[in-house]
């Protein structure tokens, strides 16, 4: 008993159980069940008034450099050791860590005024003494209570939500805090509190809630109540309410804590900014151990030097000073003090300013990054984003970029492109035309946008002039536009103009295809005459098909509608229902009729021939042009805010009046059409796309709740479902179903939505079909359909398939309750739920299948260009299917028309190793006849291994690989092969791929490679690659914040990746890299003066140079022109990076920042320290110089010096820079004469007073400060002078280019592209004969044309066997449209201009590989030059 | 968590040169024709400054004489041996030095005293010294600084004034003048100016003597001891009451510590009665009163009489270093042409291509 007590409790500590609070109103905390868990007050500071110091201070000593700094400012406090006075000693490290506290200081103080803020907004709670809800600070919400919370409130715990005003018990939210996603997410009560009193009574709670322990997963939560009977009622993430996000749409809710303060889901995902540490800082670190061992042999010369020093000596010279107590320690022991004290003497050796200084360089970089222009998006009103500033300079060596596909070079717009029903095509041309026209309609317009910015302060719309004349889509866009702005700029307070997400008016208006449209009207005529029970066959009908199809478009998915003239407010009751109720029951009947006369299959659709007949022929298909104008109508009108108000009134007061006359149903039908626009919130844009594609076939989505959902026929009927179930879409089943019931039929329907290779495989078995001629047929659809869908994915379309499922009613309750059991379980909840959404999804019918276009973002084939010019290899990870995704990579120019793409697919292992082996001999053959190549062409850049730079000459390679042989690469051990294979790929795309895929790869690339990743996405499941990389990008588009939260850098459009890493990172990393260099330069050449004096102090420690002078050099005089040197110099300017992205290569190769440039940068200051130091030692040899009158002119000339030595490494000077040189020589100056002359006996015993002054009496001094800079720095002068002259690198080049005048630089680059091509296309016809024989190599079994490969000869025997299974397909273009598609090709002019010998070869085979679909993965070899262009293609075929 | 209400287009950043990047600049690109004329430039230019360095130190005069007593050199090696063998050397050992001078030594003449092989500038002798209690404050004097240790009492507890290891060296050898005008004549002594010779700066800013009580100095001291070294404390360095205790010129010019291990201290000045334009032809010999020993650390003391120039004392080295660079300019220029006009041919071929 006991035990199981014990294992009851230790469940029980599992979980997280929650009870009302109320019960304990008034009683001690420690009463109180929930008392164990954290209250709501957040505290997200670090540090306290008391323990600010010891706190920070110990933490900033966790650093290494700090330690390091502190040990040395110790030991200065050893007498026998110190080499300054102690407390002198302490001031540069006590700077450091005053400026870094400061900062946290002042961090810590924004947190804690915004916690405060946060933890001191209301709420209401409910108290049992008022017995009401009464308002409390956020602090002071407790688990356990009972909050209220009111529309557009913002939620202050993570709820459960037990009440909501709303009937059918659902609440709206918007995440936008939380994950940035703008459109809304629906939250229900828990099941059993749905039916409730109008109002709550939290009193009468009793229940037992058991729940997760707190975690961070956003999307997931589960747990039940416990009644107090016992019974158990689960719920999950539906029903709970995050902190932070705001209630929408619904009047007032109510809920029960359960998490609270820190537990929330919320607090728990807000980790703090990332710490990276870039490539740069690594080198550096070291370079860092070099300096540090550099440092150590010096002061082991120092020791070893003061021991000899010492041991010359065989009786106490009077200069000799021994100890306090008038005695000598051992000679070896004196050299270890020395050792110690030359420690501490040399210390700057190790640059302890350099971190500081990089720190802040930094952030002048970030200053810059975020303020370029360039790099900001108008629309989204954002400019880029840097989360992570410490990695700036890495975007300067990227050599891997991986992209997702959607959101990321496409724009994740959905538009609806075409549809195939019943194996039936339509291919809507005029809706392609019009996406092609989109771009000039919308520039057309800018006065138009001016006016609505005019009508933006509340003119009302209608009078601004514009509106007569351009009312075309494109101004419901800029209405749109505005309508969300306009949210924007109000806040969180104002819901009624808001952004609605995905639906642009690309997304929007849906052009129809005519002769679809026909077809719908033939339909309805024909549903028309059906009265007169003329059925013929009813069961396989195209017409019935056809409203089928809209209708599931329309039906099955989880949009939440509402109007335009109040986004936001939801439109739940259908406002015709009542005025249509007398009508309505003549339809049912008239589908009675129907159902009886279709056998087995239903007829979803209406055609009330009453109906029709008094409304004469088609009276409701509105021609679309007009429509189009209406919507766009209604649309602006809806930025007028006056007109807002009135506009619903007035259409209520119509169907009021509608409602309560017996008007006519013309008049019905009439109130119809200016009805405003409904606007459709998404969780996908898929979604959207389809409803707005339906809406345009006039089967218009007009309400939806939890229970029911409405459609408007094209017929003006509204048509209402009881939605029964909805099985949301999850990646795994990628699908959604709806279970509806029929209102006129009755029947229970499963409308399903889904990837095609999903759908495919659960349709019904045609074989099972009653009779030999449905089954035929069903086959027949099945093919075309397929063949259908095989064209929209080779046109970059994005293709989901529809089908249907009518259940029986036993069927379906035998379903309900296994539902139902599956949502009450705790365990494995999700386990049972996929098998019962799986087990109903099966033996469906194919209803048609839709091609949904992603288009490309604009700029993104030029980007792409660029970046792969630049030398950076691009690989795309993508989920969607590999023709969609090869298909974008041709369009976007990740494919080129000549290059060589290989394709693998496979899933066993053998295959795949055999396959890898092969490319990759093959490959290896066609890089060494380059090879060979080169040495003869001498003009080619001399051969180099692939893998440090890609070769600009020769036919690039492209490689593309699946999900499944991506996990037997990873799973066989053939990751070295396959990377081996990439080093010779110019661009890899892996398609369905999964997110764990995605970073795999990242990090096997990055850690085997060795090499600079960047990893761009825009959605979440592109998070764990951003994170994977080097440089994460986010972007942040339509699918949330979760890719930008996890980002370094947040970029609103792909384009803007080029000027980010063409010219930012260029610029970031050549200004760190040289300014790095510098300082290391520049401590080194100062530590060394006082080095090279110890040969003449006995090795004794002493500096020549004051100490405060030393401390001052470092931080006034010298720190300022690198810091500047570091944010604002510009080798190149930005128009010429852009127009050669090749110059991007230097910081791929690391060419500011090599060992080789650190030892050199060494070299060169100990030279120019021997110099400085000896010049004036000769000088003032045997003279009566003193100590500090000796080391002035040395500081003074090394002051020079490195300032000068700074200035020739500026490329570029502005006022600034000259300022600053400048300044900081006249600011030595100024502060030395200041000090010396008022510091009569300050810092004993090394007083400088006077000296500056009387130096600057002495001509010597000024002999030696002309002569000595210019003999340190002449090597280095000389040395350049002659690069610049005679060096060939491309920056240098490129430096030249800039200093020519604008017209003159136009032609220059346009003549240094000519060239590089020359180069290439010279290199390429050396090796174009290689390319002939290897060109057609096509292993397929499905060609049949084997023989006439000469190569394949050559292949291994496991090839064969194993070609069942595999197609090694290598292309030289594009997959090129099969010859056989039906609007396709004919008028395209290109393919018949020059048919290459390819396409006779294997154009035939390329068809016949579509008839075999699934398993073949084939792009059909064509005739190149024809891929780029392929959206005009497609609109040119019409 | 944090929500801002914005203006559309307010996130925008400001279109100016400077947060763009777009500043007017200045590109220099270091090529063979732009540093040509400057190599040329800067090399005429250090050539002659070189050659007007070179003659203008080559007209210094110096004279020096190395007085040691390394055995066997001379009279001075006695008190050499002497201060060799006893722990204090024996006081006022003498001996001379003589030379002649065939014409005028140009003045002004200034005789200086180097020592050679002592490491003034060793750390802890550096340290060794109480600014304060020079400038004649009067806690400091009773309480000299720690870095004096061990010079900072005496064995008694006594604090030591002037403490320190520095004072406690002070270079206590001094030299007189003999000139003899003619030939067999008498020698008369040569007036040396044993003041100036410091800095007006120490002199006048640094040092101070403690305020005497009662116009007495002794008084002022009383309570402090002389350093170990010292045949008598610092108040009866001089007679002058203006050249004795911290402000003894000898003792201030002691004090400021040489920068290298051989140094000279200038001792006094020539420029009085007869002897104002120099140094006149003539048998001179120097007596020198021998106290400070340098052969325990192979020290070398020399005396030197030397004239200046504008650019102070005689150093052949920097007109000889200006010299060096400028022609090496000079020759630099020359490659450079070369480069230049080969560089010039290439890119004439390149574009004729």
């Amino acid at each position: 008993m006991t035990k199981e007590e014990r294992k009851k409790k230790k469940k029980e500590g599992r979980k997280h159980v929650v009870v009302s609070n109320l019960p304990f109103e008034g009683r001690p905390q420690k009463e109180n069940p929930n008392g164990q868990h954290k209250k709501n007050q957040i505290k997200t500071t670090k540090y306290t008034l008391l323990s600010f110091l010891p706190k920070n201070i110990f933490e900033q000593l966790h650093r290494f450099a700090n330690i390091y700094f502190v040990a040395i400012a110790v030991l200065n406090f050893v007498p026998v050791i110190n080499a300054f006075q102690p407390a002198v000693g302490l001031i540069p490290i006590c700077i450091m860590l005053m400026v870094t506290a400061l900062k946290d200081a002042w961090e810590d103080l924004r947190r804690y005024k915004s916690d405060k803020i946060i933890n001191n907004q209301h709420c209401f709670i409910y108290t049992r003494k008022e017995q009401d809800y009464v308002q409390k600070h956020w602090k002071d919400v407790r688990v356990g209570d009972f909050v209220q919370l009111q529309c557009n409130e913002i939620i202050p715990a993570d709820i459960l939500l037990l009440f909501s005003s709303d009937p059918s018990g659902v609440c709206h939210l918007e995440t936008a805090n939380l994950d940035g996603e703008t459109n809304l997410k629906q939250r229900r009560v828990v099941k059993g509190f749905l039916h409730q009193e109008p109002r709550f009574e939290p009193e009468l709670f009793q229940n037992k809630i058991v729940c997760e322990k707190p975690n961070n997963n956003l999307s997931k939560f589960k747990g039940y109540m416990e009644h107090p009977d016992q019974t158990r009622t689960g719920f999950n993430s539906e029903s709970l309410l995050l902190r932070g996000c705001t209630i929408r749409n619904t009047e007032v809710v109510v809920g029960i804590v359960i998490y609270a303060g820190h537990e929330t889901k919320a607090m728990l995902n807000n980790s703090g900014p990332r710490y990276k540490r870039s490539k740069i800082e690594r080198q550096m670190n070291m370079d860092i151990f070099f300096c540090v061992w550099i440092l150590f042999f010096m002061c082991l010369i120092g020791a070893i030097g003061h021991g000899i020093w010492k041991g010359k000596f065989s009786r106490l010279p009077p200069f000799d000073v021994p100890d306090a107590n008038g005695s000598f320690p051992p000679v070896a022991l004196q050299g270890f003090y020395m050792f110690l004290t030359m420690i501490i003497l040399l210390q700057i050796l190790i640059p302890i300013s350099l971190y500081v200084s990089i720190e802040l360089v930094k952030l002048g970089q970030v200053f810059f990054l975020h303020n370029d222009i360039d790099l900001y998006d108008e629309e989204a009103d954002l400019s880029i984003q840097c989360r992570a500033f410490n990695i700036t300079e890495d975007l300067g060596q990227i050599q891997y970029i991986f992209s997702d596909k959607t959101g990321t070079l496409t724009e994740n717009k959905m538009v609806f492109r075409r549809c195939t029903i019943m194996g039936n095509e339509f291919s809507h041309q005029e809706n392609a035309k019009r996406l092609e026209t989109q771009k000039e309609v919308d520039s057309d317009d800018d006065d138009w946008t001016k006016c609505q910015y005019g009508a933006l302060s509340s003119i009302d719309t209608v009078r601004c002039p514009g509106r007569a004349k351009p009312l075309r889509r494109s101004q419901s866009a800029r209405a749109h536009f505005q309508c969300h702005t306009r949210h924007r700029s109000v806040g969180r307070c104002d819901s009624a103009q808001s952004a609605v997400a995905f639906s642009s008016t690309i997304e929007k208006d849906v052009t129809p295809d005519q002769g679809l449209l026909t077809k719908v009207k033939d339909a309805t005529l024909k549903l028309e005459t059906l009265t007169a029970h003329k059925v013929t066959k009813p069961s396989l009908s195209t017409g019935s098909s056809i409203t089928d199809f809209f209708l599931a478009l329309a039906i099955c998915n989880s949009v939440v509608v509402s109007t335009s003239t109040e986004p936001r407010q939801r439109v739940i009751i259908p406002p015709q229902m009542k005025s249509l109720g007398a009508s309505l029951e003549k339809i049912h009947q008239l589908f009675q009729k129907l159902k009886l006369s279709s056998l087995s299959q239903s007829f979803s659709s209406t055609a009330p021939s009453d109906l029709g007949e008094s409304l004469g022929p088609n009276p409701t298909v509105v021609d679309s042009d007009e429509q189009d104008d209406l919507s766009s109508n209604s649309c602006g009108y809806s930025t007028g805010i006056s007109y807002q108000s009135s506009s619903r009134e007035e259409v209520m007061g119509k169907q009021d009046i509608l409602g309560a006359g017996s008007s006519s149903l013309e008049d019905v039908l009439d109130s119809v059409i200016p009805e405003p626009e409904f606007c459709y919130e998404a969780e996908s844009p898929d979604e959207a796309a389809l409803v707005h594609a339906a809406g345009a076939y006039n089967f218009t989505l007009v309400s939806r709740t939890p229970d029911q959902v409405t459609v408007r026929l094209p017929q003006g009927t509204l048509l209402t479902f009881d939605l029964l179930y909805t099985l949301g879409f999850d990646s795994v089943r990628k699908r959604m179903s709806v279970i509806v019931r029929h209102p006129l039929t009755g029947e229970i329907i499963v409308y399903t939505k889904g990837a095609d290779s999903v759908i495919m495989d659960l349709l019904e078995d045609p074989d099972k079909a009653k009779d030999p001629i449905a089954e035929k047929k069903l086959r027949k659809i099945r093919a075309k359909t397929q063949k259908h869908l095989d064209w929209y994915a080779k046109d970059g379309l994005r293709t989901l398939c529809i089908a249907k499922k009518v259940l029986k009613e036993e069927d379906f309750q035998r379903w309900v309750n296994f539902r139902h059991e599956a949502e009450a379980s705790f365990d494995n909840q999700d386990e049972l739920l996929m098998q019962t959404a799986q087990y109903l999804e099966t033996q469906l019918t194919l209803l048609g299948a839709t091609g949904i276009e992603d288009r490309l973002q604009e700029g993104v084939p030029d980007t792409i260009s660029a970046l792969r010019e630049a030398g950076i290899r691009i690989w795309v990870l993508t989920g969607d299917k590999q023709e969609t995704a090869v298909n974008i990579a041709h369009s976007c120019k990740l494919l080129d028309q000549t290059d060589t793409v290989y394709t693998i697919n496979t899933e066993s292992q053998e295959t795949c190793e055999s396959i890898l082996d092969c490319t990759l001999e093959e490959v290896k053959r066609c890089y060494d006849t380059r090879k060979a190549e080169h040495k003869f062409w001498g003009i080619c850049l001399p051969p180099q291994a692939p893998s440090s730079t890609i070769e600009a000459a020769g036919p690039n390679i492209g490689l593309v690989i699946d999900g499944k042989t991506l996990n037997i690469i990873f799973q066989g051990n053939l990751e070295k092969k396959f990377l081996e294979l990439t080093k010779y790929c110019h661009s890899i795309l892996c398609c369905r791929s999964t997110p764990l895929q995605k970073s795999m790869i990242v990090k096997l690339v990055r850690d085997k490679l060795k090499v600079m990743t960047l990893s761009i996405g825009d959605g979440a499941n592109d998070v764990s690659m951003i994170q994977a990389a080097d440089v994460g990008i986010g972007i942040s588009g339509q699918e949330g914040m979760q890719a930008v939260m996890s980002s370094d850098f947040a970029i609103s459009r792909f384009k803007h990746l080029k000027k980010l890493l063409l010219v930012h990172g260029h610029w970031c990393y050549s200004r760190l890299a040289r300014m790095v260099i510098y300082y290391f330069y520049k401590n080194v050449c100062y530590v060394n003066l006082l080095f090279w004096y110890q040969f003449f102090c006995g090795f004794s420690g002493t500096t020549m140079i004051d100490y405060w002078q030393m401390i001052f050099f470092n931080l006034f005089f010298t720190s300022l022109p690198p810091l500047v040197f570091g944010i604002l110099d510009k080798d190149i300017s930005a128009e010429t990076l852009l127009a050669l992205p090749e110059l991007y290569k230097s910081g791929q190769d690391s060419q500011f920042y090599k060992l080789p440039t650190f030892w050199i940068a060494m070299l060169d200051a100990f030279y120019q320290s021997l110099i400085c130091f000896f010049i004036p030692y000769l000088a003032y040899k045997d003279s009566d110089i003193d100590i500090f009158t000796f080391g002035t002119p040395i500081n003074t000339i090394s002051l020079t010096t490195l300032l000068l030595h700074q200035a020739m490494e500026m490329k570029t000077w502005t006022f600034i820079h000259g300022f600053v040189l400048i300044a900081s020589f006249l600011l030595y100056f100024l502060v030395s004469i200041v000090y010396n002359a008022i510091c009569v006996t300050c810092n004993s015993p090394t007083n400088p007073y006077w000296i500056i002054e009387k130096q600057l009496s002495d001509p010597t001094f000024y002999l030696l400060c002309f002569l000595t800079p210019v003999a340190a720095l002449f090597p280095r002068y000389f040395i350049l002078a002659l690069k610049g002259t005679c060096g060939k690198s491309s920056l240098l080049e490129a430096q030249k280019l800039d200093k020519l005048p604008k017209e003159k630089k136009k032609l220059a680059i346009q003549e240094w592209k000519k060239e590089k091509e020359r180069i290439s296309t010279a290199c390429q016809a050396a090796l174009s004969p290689g390319n002939a024989s290897l060109g057609h190599l096509q292993v397929s079994p499905f060609t049949g044309q084997e023989s006439r490969d000469n190569s394949l000869k050559d292949t291994p025997s496991p090839m064969k066997r194993h070609a069942g299974d595999w197609v090694l397909n290598r292309d030289r273009s594009s997959p090129y449209p099969c010859p056989g598609h039906v609007g396709y090709n004919k008028s395209s002019p290109s393919s018949s201009v020059r048919p290459s010998p390819d396409e006779h070869l294997l154009g035939s085979s390329g068809s016949e590989a579509f008839g075999i679909f699934k398993d073949t993965q084939t792009g059909s070899p064509g005739a190149s030059s024809r891929g780029s262009h392929r959206r005009s293609q497609s609109s040119l075929t019409i | 968590m944090a929500w801002s209400a914005t203006s559309p287009g307010a996130n925008q950043p400001d279109n100016t040169a400077f947060t763009q990047q777009r500043l007017p600049a200045w590109q220099p690109l270091l090529s063979a024709g732009i540093v040509l004329p400057l190599f040329f430039c800067v090399g005429l230019a250090f050539i002659g400054l070189g050659l007007g360095l070179y003659y203008t130190s080559n007209g210094i005069k110096e004279l020096e004489y190395d007085y040691t007593g390394d055995p066997g050199t001379g009279n001075c090696s006695v008190c050499a041996a002497a201060g060799e063998r006893v722990a204090p050397p024996p006081a006022n050992c003498t001996c001379q030095w003589c030379f002649s001078l065939s014409e005028l030594f140009q003045g002004p003449v200034f005789l200086y005293y180097e020592l050679s092989n002592f490491y003034q500038n060793n750390r802890r002798y550096v340290v060794s010294r109480d600014d304060a209690q020079l400038s004649g404050l009067a806690s400091a004097l009773r309480h000299p600084t720690n870095e004096c240790a061990p010079y900072q009492r005496s064995p008694a507890g006594v604090p030591i004034a002037p403490c320190g290891a520095i004072a406690n060296s002070l270079f206590n050898d001094s030299f007189k003048l003999l000139h003899q005008r003619l030939p067999g004549g008498a020698y008369v002594e040569v007036p040396l100016d044993r003041t100036g010779i410091a800095w007006w700066t120490d002199y006048h800013v640094k040092f101070h003597n403690p305020e005497p009580i009662n116009g007495s100095l002794k008084l002022a001291f009383y309570g402090t001891a002389k350093p170990p070294n010292w045949p008598r404390p610092a108040y009866d360095l001089s007679p002058d009451p203006n050249n004795t205790g911290f402000v003894n010129q000898d003792f201030v010019v002691w004090m400021r510590t040489a920068a290298l291990p051989t140094f000279r201290k200038l001792y006094a000045r020539i420029r009085h009665g007869n002897y104002s334009a120099g140094l006149p032809r003539g048998a001179y010999c120097v007596n020198i009163t021998y106290n400070y020993p340098v052969l325990a650390f192979d020290g070398h003391k020399r005396l030197i009489f030397s004239s200046i120039s504008w650019m102070g004392g005689k150093n052949p080295f920097l007109g000889v270093a200006y010299l060096t660079f400028g022609s090496l300019c000079i020759v630099t220029g020359f490659v450079m042409l070369v480069v230049y006009i080969r560089h010039q041919d290439e890119n004439g071929e390149d574009e004729d291509e």
